[in-house]
């Protein structure tokens, strides 16, 4: 089964594309990040009277994800936690947590990757000896 | 100094919020002309564990998103499995989802009224509301065994049937619930120092509730007419649902929403105990999932969207969660500038806010 009002869009077209569905009075529902091992799926979800419309976007890594939320303002927050949990760079957002919107600073890197935590924290017991110490 | 303005770290801790949420609210004065909100306090990585487990094991999962819409996000998640492997429930199950579906619409329209009253200290309706609630929790242990997560939703259909006897007690819990709605309604409909706290509260025009992507009783309380049970999911084909909505935008015109709505689940876990047929409340789904699906159910606090992604393994490639109070935060930031900082928590407690969902 494949997703249904599925529509591909390139980073060239992706604000175009969104501009498009805020004039015809779509609303903004949410978005879907997908590490699919060289890049990332990433789906934008629309509804108007109940009925679903996405747009899909194939970002390689590495590639600077252009935000929408000037367009559709509620596109922040998940935004920002795309930031954080992919490490995807997103440029011009409206308010920008800089990748600590849900992590921390001793946070792992890219949580939601293909390959997990990038970066496992160090979880240590206070006053419990370091590994060359045992 | 009059007209200098100050940053107010609003939580993450607050007497009146069930959850840590903060709020960075900038004040001039007594008045927020500003409001960012900063979670990450109860984040659990829910939906990576998901890709670990088996999509079976998974149902447990969802349901650990939030202790007071548990059931549904079972049935959401249930319901887009069985879209990817072709199964059709049967239709005892698709009333019985029904019946747990409304039973938890009304506890949690009930844990919100007694936290709404809390908020303005109106502490014996917060008692009467949340006395109210105990009764529906007994029913859901009575049919289930468990009075908040209750794990009867299954892919396939249900995991337990509720005897006509134990139909016959639901019937009698509504009943009774009715009666203490009548009780409480007024208080909150007309009650001069509720009005006072509730009236132009938190107000959002129907514009703004839109574009900001509100769902539930935020949104209906702005007069927009959307409730996914229109759709015709589980037994909501059978049970029509209409919208319930108010105009005023405010706090109030949430609140009236929500008690309202308590009438009409009422009215439908009748309906549904009326007409559920007999028959075989599941069936056995074989196979694993393979491609991708939506799936959407209308929780107590708006609309809920489960992304699930299969591979044809046992195990999910993704799932992804949208939930009401994530697609209501925005709106929440439109109130907020212009209130006095007394009304923060009202306007807060107004959307009915879910931080282990928002998060999970």
């Amino acid at each position: 089964m494949s997703l249904m009002n599925t529509a591909a869009v390139s980073l060239g077209s992706l604000l175009q594309e969104v501009a498009d569905k805020h004039r015809k009075r779509y609303r903004f529902v949410t978005m879907t990040c997908t590490d699919i091992g060289d890049g990332y799926d990433i789906l934008y979800h629309f509804d108007k009277d109940y009925e679903l419309y996405n747009l899909r976007l194939y970002l390689k890594k590495g590639e600077e994800l252009p935000s929408i939320s000037s367009i559709f303002f509620a596109a922040l927050l998940v935004e920002n936690e795309i930031k954080d949990l992919f490490s995807i760079p997103i440029r011009d957002l409206v308010i920008d947590y800089g990748g600590r919107f849900l992590l921390t600073e001793d946070a792992p890197v890219a949580p939601m990757g293909r390959e997990g935590c990038s970066r496992s924290i160090d979880i240590r017991l206070q006053g419990a000896p370091e590994e060359e110490d045992k | 100094m009059p007209g200098s303005k100050s940053i107010i770290p609003f939580g993450p801790q607050h007497p009146v919020f069930p959850e840590p949420l903060q709020l960075r609210l900038m004040l001039e004065d007594e008045k927020v002309v500003e409001a960012l909100p900063a979670i990450g306090y109860v984040h659990r990585g829910i939906e990576k564990l998901a890709e670990k487990k088996e999509y079976t094991q998974n149902i447990f999962l969802v349901e650990r998103i939030c202790g007071i819409c548990s059931f549904m996000h079972a049935l959401a998640y249930c319901q887009g499995i069985e879209m990817l492997m072709n199964v059709t429930v049967p239709d005892r199950a698709r009333y019985l989802r029904v019946i747990w579906s409304e039973l938890h619409r009304l506890h949690s329209h009930l844990l919100w009224l007694g936290l709404l009253a809390d908020s303005f200290g109106f502490e014996s309706l917060f008692m009467q509301a949340w006395r109210s609630r105990e009764a529906v929790l007994d029913i859901m242990e009575a049919t289930t065994g468990g009075r908040i997560i209750i794990s009867t939703c299954i892919v396939g259909g249900v995991r337990r049937d509720i005897s006509e006897e134990l139909m016959a007690e639901v019937l009698k819990t509504v009943d009774a619930l009715e009666r203490d709605l009548e009780i409480v309604r007024p208080v909150v409909f007309d009650d001069y120092s509720v009005k006072q706290r509730l009236v132009g509260t938190g107000r959002i025009t129907s514009e703004q509730a839109y574009d900001l992507g509100s769902v539930g009783p935020v949104a209906r309380a702005c007069g927009i007419a959307r409730d996914f049970r229109e759709t015709g999911y589980a037994a909501y084909k059978e049970i029509k649902v209409t919208p319930i909505t108010e105009t005023g935008g405010d706090a109030y015109a949430r609140a009236r929403v929500r008690i309202r709505e308590m009438y009409q689940s009422i009215d439908i876990v009748r309906q549904a105990v009326r007409d559920i047929p007999v028959g075989d409340i599941a069936v056995s789904a074989r196979g694993n999932p393979e491609g991708e699906v939506i799936s959407r159910v209308e929780q107590p606090r708006g609309e809920v969207i489960y992304y699930i992604k299969g591979d044809g393994t046992k195990n999910l490639e993704r799932l992804r969660v949208r939930t009401p109070t994530f697609a209501n935060m925005a709106p929440l930031l439109a109130m907020l500038p212009g209130c006095e900082l007394a009304n923060v928590p009202v306007i807060v407690l107004s959307i009915d806010p879910c931080i282990s969902c928002t998060e999970r």
